[in-house]
C-alpha cells in the first residue's frame, strides 16, 4: 500500500492507524470501555423487545433468532452470503466517509449508485468487449456516473450555495426516474423482446454478456464468494491511507473540522468540498458497478436496494472511519442474509423487517452517543477556558 | 474623587432589608415609593459593589453605581475596563460574585436573565442576536408566548418604529438590512418589551457618525417620553459628550467616577480612562514589562548593552535605510462583502526588529486589516511590501513572509479538533512529508522540537488541541507561526482570553521575535499591552491611521483623544 522508502516501519504504523483515527474524531481513550458495554445493553434490550414482538404475534423467539444466526455465520455458505451483501455496504460506507470527513452530508448515495450502475450497465451492453477489458470499463463507467451525479449536488453547493443535503436527497427521486424513463424506452436501455424469456413487471435492461461478470474468488456446494469483497477492502484500506497521510486528506479534515481556518491555509472550499462530494458519489458508483457486474447483471429500477442507505448508516456508525467500517459492513451484511433466511422460513415479512431495525438501531445508538459525548466534553473543554 | 453612589447605595439595603425574599420586583413597588421618594428623586438602578473574578481575573472589582429615571448615563473605559462585565451582571446574564443589583429598589435574583427582562431591563447587545434568515417582524415576535398573529406583530413594529423615530419595513429579511438597520430591529425588540431601563452595548461600533447621530436623537426620545434610563456603553469620547447626561469611568474594574457630562471634556475624560501618567506606567511596570525584562535575559541568545539602548538601535535604524523596512503597507482600502467601508487609504511601516503596535478601540478596522494581510480579503486599493517587494493580495498564501497570530485563535488560527502535533504543522506539510505521503514518525518529531522550543504543555503531540489550555494553544500558534521564519509577524489580540501568567509570557515571547530581528505588527485593543511591548504606536480609527507617536514619549491625553476619535 505504501511504497515509502522506511518499509521496516510499514508494519507498526498500519497499527497507527486506527488510533489516528481515534484522535481525529476526538474519541478520549477512557471512553474505549464505555462504548462495548453500551453496544451490548442496548443489543440486549433491542432483542428483548423484539422478542416481545415475535412472542405476541406467536412465533418462537428461539427459532427466528437461530435461523438469523443460522443464516448470516452459521456455515461457510452463510458467511459467504453475508460477505456478499457487505461488498456494496462498504464500498458505499467508504464514501459516506469521505463526504463525513468533510463535514458534508451525501444522503444521495442510493441514487448516485443506480445511476454509476446505469452508466455501466449502458457502455457494457454499448461495447461488448472481452472480460479483461469489459470488467473495468464497466466499473471505470460506474464510477464516473456516480460521480457525475454527485457532480450536480456539488454545483449547486459551490456554485449557487444550496445545501448538500437537500440536493443529493432529491437526486435520489430523478435518478430512480431517469433510470426508469431509460428501461422504459425501446431506444435506450429497455430489454430488447427476443431476449425477454418472460414478461418482466419490473422494468429492466437487457443481460450483460457474460464475459462482463466479476470473478468468483472461491465457490462451493451453494455458495459463491464474489471478487468484490477484494475491491472493497482496498477501497477502505486506500481511503484511510488518503485521509491520514496525503495532503488532500489532511486538507480535508482540516475543513471539516474548521473550515474557515482551513481557508486561512489556503484550502478552497469548492475544490476540497468538491472533491469530497464527487469522491463520495465516485465510490456510490464504484458500488453500482460491483453490484452490476457482480451477480446482477442488469439495471433495473429498485437496483440500488436499500445498499445506498444502509451504507450511509455504516458510514455513520463507523465514526466516517473507512477502517471501522469494514466490521460495522460486515454486521449490517449479516444482518440481511439472517434476514433473508427468517423470511425463508415462513415468518411474516414485515416481522422481519422490525427484527433487522431494532437491531440497527441497536447498534446505531451507542455511535451516535459517543459523538455527542464527545462535542459536549469539548463544549465544556472550551466553555471552561474562556 | 467621592464615589458618587453612595447616597442611593446607604438607601437601599434598608428597602431591600425591610423585605428581604422578594423576587418578584414589581409587586414592592407601591409599598416602597413613599418610603424612599422624600429626600430626592430615587435612582433607578441600584447596583452596589458588584464584584465579578473570572480566574485570575477581577472584571469587576466592587462597583456601584445608581443610575435615576430619565437619565442617560454614559459608561466608559477602555477594553476590559468591566463595562461590558457590569451590565452582563444588571441584565442578569453574568452571575455576580459578590454584591447586588436592584431596580426601582428590589432586588433582582442574581444570574437571571428572564427575571431581569420581566423586571424591565431591556440589553442591546453588541453582536446582534438576530436570526438572519427571518425577518424584521418575525424576529421581534421571536420568544413571544402563545399564538403570534403577523398582522398584528407587524403593526407593532410599525407603531415603535413610528413613535421612536426608528423607521423600519417589517417584511424585510434581516440579512437585506445593513448593520444600522439590523441596530434598530434589536433595539426594536427590546422596546417591545417596555423596558424601563435600556443597556446599549458599544451600539455605534456598526454605525457611521450619521446614523450615530440619529441613535443618540433616538435615546433622547425614549428617555423624554417614557421617563425611563439608557445606560450606553462606550469608548468613544465624541459620542459619550454628545449623547449622555452623566458619565461613569471604569478602569481596572473599578468606578473611578461620575461625571455630569457638561462639565466634562474631551481631554478629561481621556485622562480619566486612561489613568494619569504616573499610575499608568506604574501599572505597565507591575503587570508585564518588569517581568518581560527579567524572561529576556535568560531566554535569549542576547548579550550587550542594556535593553532601553538596544530597542532604540533598532527603531532607530529603519528610518536611515530603505531595506531595514521590513514591512510597508500604502494606501490600503477596502470594503466589507456588506459594502461597508472597513479601511480608508491606511499606510503603515515596520521595520526589522521594530514592534509596531496599533492602538485603536475595536471596530475600528482592525480586523479588516488582519484579514487583508493573511489574504482572506482583497482591498480596493493600495499595495503592502515586504522586505521591499509587493506582495499579492486577496488569496491565502501558503509560503507568505507574513507569520499571522489571528485574533481568534480557536476558530481561525487552530483546527481544535485536530491533534497538537498536525497544528503544529498544519502550513507547512511539505516539511514533514515524503514523495507526496505525510509521515507520522517525521509530524512527531517537528512537533515534539517546537513543543521544547515553546515550552508548550500538551498531555501528548497527538492529544487534541482543544484539550490544551489558552495559553498553551496561543502558544502552538505562535510556535507553528514562527517556524517558517517570517520576516513579518503580525500578532492581533495575542492575549486576549488568557490569564496574568500566560499574558507575561507571550508578551516575552512577542520582544523576544523581535530582537532576533522580525518585524512584529501588534494589533491590540488593550493600551497596556501596547504601550509594555510597542517601540512605536500608531493610532487606528475608523479604518485609517489618525496618529502616531513613540512609546518613549506618550502623551496619554493625546493617545485618548485620539482612539477616542478626536482630532489631536
Amino acid at each position: 500500500m505504501n511504497p515509502d522508502p522506511a518499509g521496516r516501519e510499514a508494519a507498526p504504523r498500519e497499527e497507527e492507524l486506527p488510533d489516528r483515527e481515534e484522535t481525529a474524531s476526538s474519541v478520549p481513550l477512557r471512553d474505549k470501555l464505555v462504548f462495548p458495554v453500551l453496544l451490548v445493553v442496548s443489543i440486549v434490550v433491542a432483542l428483548l423487545i423484539a422478542s416481545l414482538f415475535l412472542e405476541f404475534t406467536g412465533n418462537s423467539t428461539g427459532t427466528v433468532f437461530s435461523a438469523m444466526i443460522r443464516g448470516s455465520v452459521g456455515s461457510a455458505s452463510a458467511l459467504v452470503t453475508t460477505i456478499n451483501h457487505m461488498i456494496p455496504l462498504l464500498i458505499v460506507a467508504v464514501g459516506a466517509c469521505i463526504a463525513g470527513r468533510a463535514s458534508l452530508i451525501n444522503i444521495g448515495l442510493e441514487g448516485q449508485l443506480a445511476f454509476g450502475a446505469m452508466f455501466g450497465a449502458a457502455v457494457g451492453l454499448a461495447l461488448p468487449a472481452p472480460g479483461f477489458v469489459a470488467i473495468p470499463v464497466i466499473l471505470a463507467a460506474s464510477v464516473i456516473g456516480g460521480a457525475v451525479w454527485a457532480a450536480v449536488a456539488a454545483a449547486f453547493k459551490y456554485g449557487r450555495g444550496i445545501s448538500e443535503v437537500i440536493t443529493t436527497l432529491l437526486l435520489n427521486f430523478v435518478a430512480f426516474e431517469v433510470i426508469s424513463f431509460a428501461v422504459n424506452r425501446s431506444w435506450l436501455l429497455q430489454e430488447s423482446p427476443s431476449e425477454a424469456a418472460y414478461v418482466s413487471l419490473n422494468p429492466q435492461s437487457d443481460r450483460l454478456p457474460d464475459t462482463a461478470q466479476l470473478p468468483f474468488l472461491a465457490s462451493g456446494e451453494g455458495f459463491r464468494l464474489q471478487f468484490g469483497i477484494v475491491i472493497a477492502i482496498v477501497v477502505a484500506a486506500g481511503a484511510a491511507f488518503a485521509i491520514a497521510r496525503l495532503r488532500w486528506g489532511f486538507r480535508l479534515r482540516m475543513f471539516g473540522f474548521n473550515p474557515r481556518a482551513a481557508s486561512r491555509f489556503g484550502v478552497r472550499p469548492w475544490v476540497i468540498g468538491g472533491s469530497a462530494l464527487l469522491l463520495s458519489g465516485a465510490m456510490a458508483g464504484l458500488a453500482g458497478g460491483v453490484l452490476l457486474s457482480g451477480h446482477v447483471m442488469r439495471i433495473r429500477t429498485g437496483f440500488a436496494n436499500n445498499y445506498g442507505w444502509e451504507g450511509l448508516l455504516v458510514g455513520l456508525v463507523a465514526g466516517f472511519g473507512p477502517l471501522y467500517a469494514i466490521p460495522v459492513a460486515f454486521l449490517y451484511g449479516a444482518l440481511r442474509a439472517g434476514g433473508g433466511v427468517l423470511a425463508a422460513t415462513g415468518v411474516d415479512q414485515a416481522l422481519v423487517g422490525i427484527v433487522q431495525a431494532l437491531i440497527v438501531i441497536a447498534v446505531t445508538l451507542p455511535s451516535l452517543y459517543m459523538i455527542y459525548r464527545s462535542r459536549q466534553r469539548q463544549a465544556r473543554a472550551i466553555r471552561d477556558r474562556a | 474623587m467621592p464615589p458618587e453612589p453612595a447616597n442611593p447605595g446607604d438607601e437601599a439595603p434598608e428597602e431591600a432589608q425591610a423585605e428581604p425574599d422578594q423576587h418578584e420586583p414589581g409587586r414592592s413597588e407601591p409599598e416602597q415609593s413613599p418610603n424612599a421618594s422624600a429626600r430626592e428623586p430615587r435612582a433607578l438602578l441600584t447596583v452596589e459593589r458588584a464584584t465579578k473574578v473570572y480566574g485570575r481575573i477581577v472584571a469587576c472589582d466592587a462597583v456601584s453605581l445608581a443610575v435615576d429615571a430619565g437619565e442617560i448615563r454614559g459608561l466608559l473605559g477602555q477594553n476590559g475596563a468591566g463595562k461590558s462585565t457590569l451590565m452582563k451582571m444588571v441584565s442578569g446574564v453574568v452571575r455576580p460574585d459578590g454584591g447586588r443589583v436592584l431596580l426601582d429598589g428590589s432586588q433582582l435574583p442574581p444570574g437571571d436573565p428572564i427575571a431581569a427582562l420581566e423586571a424591565g431591563i431591556g440589553m442591546v447587545h453588541q453582536h446582534f442576536s438576530l436570526v438572519r434568515a427571518l425577518t424584521v417582524w418575525e424576529n421581534v415576535a421571536l420568544g413571544e408566548r402563545g399564538r403570534i398573529r403577523s398582522a398584528e406583530a407587524i403593526d407593532r413594529v410599525v407603531e415603535i418604529g413610528e413613535r421612536y423615530g426608528l423607521p423600519i419595513d417589517p417584511r424585510a429579511r434581516v440579512e437585506d438590512l445593513s448593520p444600522a438597520q439590523r441596530q434598530r430591529v434589536e433595539i426594536i425588540k427590546c422596546l417591545r418589551q417596555d423596558p424601563r431601563l435600556i443597556i446599549l452595548d458599544e451600539p455605534t461600533s456598526v454605525l457611521t457618525s450619521q446614523e450615530s447621530r440619529v441613535l443618540f436623537d433616538v435615546l433622547r426620545e425614549m428617555v423624554n417620553r417614557r421617563g425611563c434610563a439608557v445606560v450606553l456603553i462606550s469608548h468613544r469620547l465624541e459620542e459619550i459628550l454628545r449623547a449622555t447626561d452623566r458619565v461613569t469611568v471604569l478602569r481596572d474594574g473599578r468606578a473611578i467616577s461620575t461625571i455630569a457630562t457638561g462639565t466634562a471634556t474631551a481631554a478629561s475624560l481621556a485622562n480619566e480612562m486612561l489613568g494619569r501618567e504616573a499610575s499608568l506606567e506604574d501599572e505597565g511596570a507591575a503587570i508585564g514589562l518588569v517581568a518581560v525584562q527579567e524572561r529576556r535575559d535568560p531566554g535569549g541568545t542576547h548579550e550587550g548593552p542594556a535593553e532601553p539602548a538596544d530597542r532604540a538601535a533598532a527603531s532607530a535604524a529603519p528610518s536611515d535605510a530603505e531595506e531595514a523596512v521590513a514591512l510597508q503597507v500604502e494606501n490600503l482600502s477596502a470594503r466589507g462583502p456588506d459594502g461597508r467601508r472597513l479601511l480608508e487609504g491606511l499606510s503603515l511601516r515596520v521595520g526589522r526588529g521594530e514592534i509596531l503596535g496599533v492602538a485603536g478601540v475595536e471596530g475600528n478596522g482592525q480586523d479588516a486589516l488582519v484579514e487583508l494581510l493573511s489574504g482572506l480579503l482583497a482591498p480596493e486599493a493600495g499595495r503592502v511590501m515586504v522586505s521591499g517587494r509587493e506582495i499579492p493580495l486577496g488569496r491565502p498564501d501558503p509560503h507568505s513572509t507574513i507569520g499571522v497570530i489571528p485574533s481568534d485563535r480557536r476558530e481561525s488560527g487552530s483546527v481544535l479538533d485536530m491533534t497538537v502535533a498536525e497544528n503544529l504543522v498544519l502550513n507547512q506539510l511539505d516539511r514533514v512529508m515524503r514523495r507526496g505521503v505525510i509521515i507520522p514518525r517525521l509530524v512527531r518529531r517537528r512537533a515534539r522540537q517546537l513543543v521544547r522550543q515553546f515550552d508548550i504543555t500538551a498531555a501528548s503531540m497527538d492529544a487534541p488541541m482543544w484539550s490544551l489550555s489558552g495559553g498553551n494553544q496561543q502558544r502552538v500558534v505562535l510556535a507553528r507561526e514562527l517556524s517558517r521564519n517570517p520576516a513579518v509577524l503580525l500578532a492581533a489580540q495575542p492575549t486576549q482570553g488568557l490569564d496574568v501568567g500566560a499574558i507575561e509570557d507571550m508578551w516575552a515571547r512577542l520582544s523576544n521575535v523581535a530582537r532576533d530581528g522580525t518585524a512584529v505588527l501588534l494589533i491590540s485593543t488593550e493600551l497596556d499591552e501596547i504601550l509594555a511591548l510597542a517601540d512605536r504606536i500608531d493610532v487606528i480609527h475608523r479604518g485609517t491611521i489618525v496618529g502616531s507617536m513613540d512609546s518613549a514619549a506618550v502623551d496619554h491625553e493625546r493617545l485618548g483623544l485620539m482612539m477616542g476619535g478626536q482630532a489631536a
